[in-house]
């Protein structure tokens, strides 16, 4: 068991309120698994991910534990998970392209990140070296500054540095969402490599277009308004959904296979909740065409299937 | 980078024509006489003739008895030759020789004021920036002292240190008991004169650089590449150290946009504390409506402060490699 998440609450700050943006999430990722994390924007991935390398300023742990390969990741202390973050947890952020410093040439800021790490930029420099060839870089982007490099560029070489030092669990947020589609394809498959390669042992890909994972995931958890929703295999969410949202989700989206055209005509109607105020129940209530009295009482995220989890009286009976 | 240069070069080139004939202008459509002025000013008593003489020897002197094109000819080949023309109020003297008399001490107020302000500023703001307690106190008084016109800092500073509290002499360049010499009494003065303009110079300068510092360095660590480097565990030195090292970009180019506005500060500086550099000597032409010695001073201003922003240009063009790489054409 790679990767266990129990019961993770991350709120937002703000004047108004807490926004719960991650409001209990209870989940496992298995060593070799790529996880797909999916739902409408603003359901909360990108909290999830963030919380299991970097709480920003304005958020807060509330509550909950995360172990990876037996180790209790100190998530609530930025201190503390620095010793974690790299070696053990790492990310390609969903601002890829401009996450490297505009003023240093990229080998000059790679080998500084690695020494101020405790690490030989030295020692390391040929396995760098042939990672950038694997990605398809010429090896002179080591001389160049990131303002010398395309959009497409920067992120192999992003993808290159985050996973340098082999870490357990690898997140990568959105980092398709800004690219075409050849070079979407392309990324999918560097990340699947990358895995296959033994770089990376586990990997959750975030994104808001489910269609992406098709080719990439062996799991998907689906979110919606800081709840898990459903997890099980690729095949069987895209086959054989069992939450509403799940389904309604994917039969939004055009045939397997066929991305684009009329791709945003048949939405969920409707607008998911204020994480500010959260209504209580299941959070899916006010836009689920099979709700019932029972929705009133908040679903719980339980095993309905082998590999199949899901959050929904429906699924689960409401005598459960 | 030639092709660049040699654009810049050609800017700075045509700016300094246009400002040079602007210059050569302005005075000529000022009111009043300098001839006349100077020969009032010379006492009235000798007779109409000998007035006459005396005034067609000026005219001739200065040139003023020429047509309007040739005097601006005239104006263009001297200049060529580093000759400005000869100052009505210093009684014929070479407008070169008074202002190089002068500018030695316009210099030494202002070199040190800006690098010091500029060095002191950014570090100061770069502290400020990761101090609570620095920063709830540094950035009221940097808005106070940015937003202060020099002049009224000056005059405050004159009346408070010199004025009530005698600590420093707040008028002329040193002690007029003394003679220029190469003497520690004399150094001494020298020191004490300077040290209040330096002072009124140094402090609205500083409160702008630190204001700008601060403010650059919360934005730039609020910024990908530093968030980037935070989620992969880099020490907070080395992600300040990217912070400060791209914050410092801006302020050099502020460096230089500031420039003309901070030789016009030790201008006036200079004529609060009577302190004989470049702008007294300029407020005396003014008084005494002294064409060539105006006209030279402000050439020599113009050229000071596109010579001080054509090197700004180019420390900014080794410092930041995006500029660099703009010229050679990104390979992306
Ligand atoms: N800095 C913030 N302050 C307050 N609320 C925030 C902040 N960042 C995100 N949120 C809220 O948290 C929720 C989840 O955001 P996020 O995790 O970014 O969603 P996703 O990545 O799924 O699009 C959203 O409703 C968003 O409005
Ligand atoms: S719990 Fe009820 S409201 Fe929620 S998804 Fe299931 S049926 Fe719909
Ligand atoms: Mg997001």
């Amino acid at each position: 068991m790679s990767l266990q998440v129990s019961d993770l609450k991350v709120y937002y700050r703000t004047l108004a309120g807490d926004v719960k943006a991650l409001d209990g999430a209870t989940f496992s990722i298995a060593d070799k698994e790529i996880m797909g994390l999916a739902g409408e924007s603003g359901c909360g991935k990108s909290t999830l991910g963030n919380s299991l390398i970097r709480l920003d300023g304005r958020m807060r742990y509330v509550g909950g534990s995360v172990n990876l390969d037996g180790n209790e990741l100190p998530v609530w202390d930025n201190q503390g998970m620095n010793e974690f973050r790299f070696r053990d947890v790492s990310v390609i952020p969903q601002y890829a392209m401009s996450a490297m410093n505009p003023t240093r040439k990229i080998g000059t800021m790679t080998a500084e990140l690695l020494e101020s790490r405790g690490e030989k930029y030295r020692e390391i420099k040929p396995e760098l070296l042939r990672r950038i060839d694997l990605v398809g870089l010429d090896r002179d982007v080591l001389g160049r500054y990131p303002i010398e490099l395309s959009g497409g560029m920067k992120q192999r070489m992003v993808m290159v540095i985050s996973t340098l030092l082999d870490p357990s669990l690898l997140i990568a947020d959105e980092i398709t969402s800004a690219l075409d589609v050849s070079t979407q394809r392309a990324v999918a498959e560097t990340l699947v490599s990358f895995r296959d390669h033994g770089f990376v042992k586990s990997m959750i890909v975030i994104t808001h277009d489910v269609s992406i994972l098709y080719q990439t995931a062996d799991t998907i958890l689906i979110m919606y308004a800081g709840k898990l929703a459903e997890k099980a295999p690729t095949k069987t969410i895209i086959e054989g959904a069992m939450h509403p949202y799940t389904k309604m989700l994917i039969s939004s989206l055009p045939e397997v296979g066929v991305r684009y055209a009329n791709k945003k005509l048949s939405g969920i109607p409707g607008s998911p909740p204020s994480l500010l105020r959260p209504p209580v129940g299941c959070r899916f209530r006010a836009r689920c065409p099979l709700a019932f009295d029972k929705c009133v009482e908040e679903p719980p995220f339980v095993k309905v299937a082998r590999d199949h989890m899901a959050a929904c009286w429906k699924v689960t009976g409401s005598d459960a | 980078m030639r092709r660049y240069f040699g654009r810049k070069l050609l800017t700075y080139t045509l700016t300094l024509f246009i400002a040079a004939t602007i210059d050569w202008l302005i005075p000529r459509f000022m009111p009043g006489d300098p001839v006349y002025g100077l020969m009032s000013r010379m006492g009235n008593n000798s007779s109409p003739e000998a007035a006459k003489a005396l005034s067609d020897y000026y005219y001739n002197l200065f040139g003023l008895n020429q047509p309007i094109w040739q005097q601006y000819l005239n104006f263009w080949g001297g200049l060529l030759h580093g000759d400005l023309g000869r100052s009505v109020f210093e009684h014929g003297q070479p407008v070169t020789d008074a202002i190089m008399a002068a500018v030695p001490y316009t210099l030494a107020l202002l070199i040190p004021a800006i690098l010091l302000s500029w060095w002191a500023g950014n570090s100061f703001g770069a502290l400020a920036a990761r101090r609570k307690w620095l920063d709830n106190t540094m950035l009221p008084v940097g808005y106070i002292l940015t937003a202060t016109p020099y002049m009224w800092l000056g005059i405050v500073l004159a009346f408070v240190f010199g004025f009530t509290l005698k600590m420093f002499p707040f008028a002329n360049s040193y002690g007029l008991n003394l003679e220029p010499s190469f003497t520690w009494l004399f150094f001494t003065d020298l020191v004490a004169h300077w040290m209040l303009p330096f002072l009124s110079l140094f402090l609205v300068m500083f409160g702008g650089w630190a204001i700008g510092m601060r403010n650059m360095i919360i934005y730039e660590l609020d910024a990908d590449y530093s968030r980037y480097l935070e989620a992969l565990g880099a020490p907070q030195r080395l992600v300040r150290k990217y912070a400060f090292r791209n914050a410092m970009l801006p302020q050099i180019t502020g460096l230089a946009l500031q420039l003309g506005v901070i030789v016009a500060g030790s201008l006036v500086t200079e004529i609060v504390f009577s302190y004989q550099g470049v702008g007294l000597l300029l407020f005396n032409a003014i008084k005494s409506e002294d064409y060539f010695l105006l006209q030279g001073i402000f050439l020599f201003v113009i050229v000071g402060v596109l010579a001080a922003n054509f090197l700004v240009d180019i420390a900014y063009v080794i410092v930041d490699p995006r500029t660099r790489v703009g010229m050679r054409g990104g390979t992306a």
